[in-house]
């Protein structure tokens, strides 16, 4: 899934400020299991604005609205703005795009993008895939080295590890970890295999993709 | 004698380090590397060390060798993509610039710029196999070059990482993509690192052992919070605070590190880390006199 956060309330606050109808406009899926955009965090949000801006007499006016995506133009389609002069999106990056290829009016980030990332435990994710379009975790044992290195290197740890863990100090080396799960799975003689360097023209060459049309580069 | 021709002969190898200046004032670069003429075989030249930005180590390596010192150029893939990284190869190789040492850096998020994008399009690996293919006459997609550089390329390696086993299966891959020697990560456990050198052997590659001059129990602190990598354990950091002279205590500290490891490695690299001035003595007390030149 997308992982997505809130961008911090000051931020929110001051971006809506020049407007004086808005409608948040939650997403019933990634944001929604994110714990940040979904219905009670639309609420919650919703609240908040309006508190705020009773504070300081703004006079705006909050209303919120979920959709099921908000990066699919056919749920999109069932918003109603009315009158509202602005859109605060609880989506994630493609979301905020496509309600703003929708409407007329401006639409505001309310989250940060974060990753594409699998739930680690209750409210915690991990960032698992970078989406770069050439896909290594075959060789890698599952464990994304794009992703979960902080350098994205291809072959063995960097002198940095300490102790199994990043010179970052903030995750367990990714090699490490590589290291290990191909030793338990028997496949020691893959310690050997040298990784050229990856096709970033993959992810370049296909900006869209129709999976019917058969487009892009294949 | 060029450095390629030390480690081609049976010479116990020594090399170190300069740091290019913050700024364009090379001067005190050039004054350090002339505290070291004489008695070490080459200079590393720090590529940004740290990721903390300084005088490209290029430009660097070309103030040396037009004073008459024989410059390592340290490159590292942190803030060039693989063009770049050709490209800054060639410029050193017009001017006679061989020696290279392949790093993958250490991130920029540890440095003075750290809201920088990190580059990371190839890694160290990666690198070596590149300056392969430029040594023998082609770019690493196939293009022929007009004229071909002769690059001896190095690489690093941690003696007593942990764990051990993915770094040496990175040093064999080091290995089999053209590393001719490699420069330790410090050394503080001279059993560690024989045990190393046992694995080491098996290939012919030469090991300078890393060796770092400290001063203070207090600078071993802040290398350790700091620089990504260096782990000085605690009996060293203890024999440090309790000595009355730090500086001196350093230099015997580093002196017997050398003696420990000298009859099983190939030669040393001394990291002074800001006092290259005290390496003649470091040299002295492990009993190692000038070398040839």
């Amino acid at each position: 899934m997308i992982v997505v956060r809130q961008k911090p309330l000051k931020e929110i606050v001051k971006a809506v400020a020049p407007y004086r109808r808005i409608l948040l406009v939650g997403c019933n899926t990634c944001a929604a299991v994110s714990l940040a955009g979904g219905e009670l965090e639309v609420d919650t949000l919703v609240q908040t604005l309006r508190l705020a801006s009773s504070q300081e007499g703004t006079g705006s006016v909050f209303e919120g609205a979920v959709l099921q995506r908000q990066c699919e133009p056919e749920f999109i389609e069932k918003l109603e703005i009315d009158d509202c002069d602005a859109l605060l999106s609880l989506g994630c990056g493609a979301g905020v795009a496509l309600l703003a290829d929708n409407v007329d009016i401006p639409v505001i980030p309310a989250l940060d993008t974060m990753f594409i990332g699998s739930a680690k435990g209750l409210a915690s994710w991990r960032a698992e895939c970078s989406a770069c379009g050439s896909c290594v975790l075959g060789e890698t044992a599952g464990i994304c080295p794009i992703t979960r290195c902080a350098k994205g290197i291809l072959n063995g740890p960097c002198g940095g590890v300490n102790d199994g863990m990043c010179e970052l100090g903030d995750r367990e080396c990714a090699w490490v970890l590589i290291h290990d799960r191909l030793a338990k799975l028997h496949r020691e003689d893959e310690f050997e295999t040298t990784h050229e360097p990856k096709d970033y023209s993959v992810k370049t060459k296909n900006p869209e993709w129709d999976a019917h049309a058969r487009g892009g580069d294949r | 004698m060029s450095f390629r021709d030390v480690v081609e002969s049976d010479e116990f190898i020594i090399s170190s380090e300069v740091g290019p200046p913050k700024g364009i004032d090379v001067a005190e670069m050039l004054e350090t590397a002339e505290q070291l003429r004489d008695r070490v075989h080459a200079l590393n030249v720090t590529d940004n060390q740290a990721a903390v930005m300084r005088l490209s180590t290029l430009a660097a390596c070309v103030h040396l060798k037009q004073h008459g010192f024989e410059p390592i150029l340290q490159m590292t893939c942190r803030d060039r993509n693989r063009l770049a990284l050709q490209s800054d190869l060639l410029g050193a190789a017009s001017f006679g610039i061989d020696n290279v040492l392949s790093l993958t850096g250490d991130h920029v998020v540890v440095g003075d710029h750290p809201q920088a994008k990190a580059v990371f399009d190839v890694e160290s690996v990666q690198l070596l196999e590149i300056i392969a293919e430029l040594n023998a006459g082609k770019d690493m997609v196939g293009n022929e070059l007009h004229g071909t550089p002769s690059f001896f390329p190095g690489a690093v390696v941690t003696p007593d990482a942990n764990p051990l086993e993915p770094q040496l299966a990175k040093f064999d891959k080091k290995v089999r993509a053209g590393a001719k020697y490699f420069q330790t990560q410090a050394v503080y456990d001279p059993d560690a690192f024989k045990r190393f050198m046992e694995h080491a052997r098996k290939h012919d590659v030469k090991v300078l052992a890393g060796i770092v001059v400290l001063r203070s129990a207090k600078m071993a602190r802040f290398m350790n919070k700091h620089i990504p990598g260096v782990s000085v354990p605690k009996n060293v950091i203890d024999e440090l605070q309790a000595a009355s002279d730090g500086t001196q205590t350093g230099i015997e500290i580093a002196a017997r590190f050398i003696r420990d490891v000298k009859d099983s490695c190939d030669g040393v690299h001394i990291m002074a880390v800001g006092a290259e001035h005290l390496v003649p003595a470091v040299l002295d007390a492990a009993g190692i006199g000038s070398v040839t030149q």
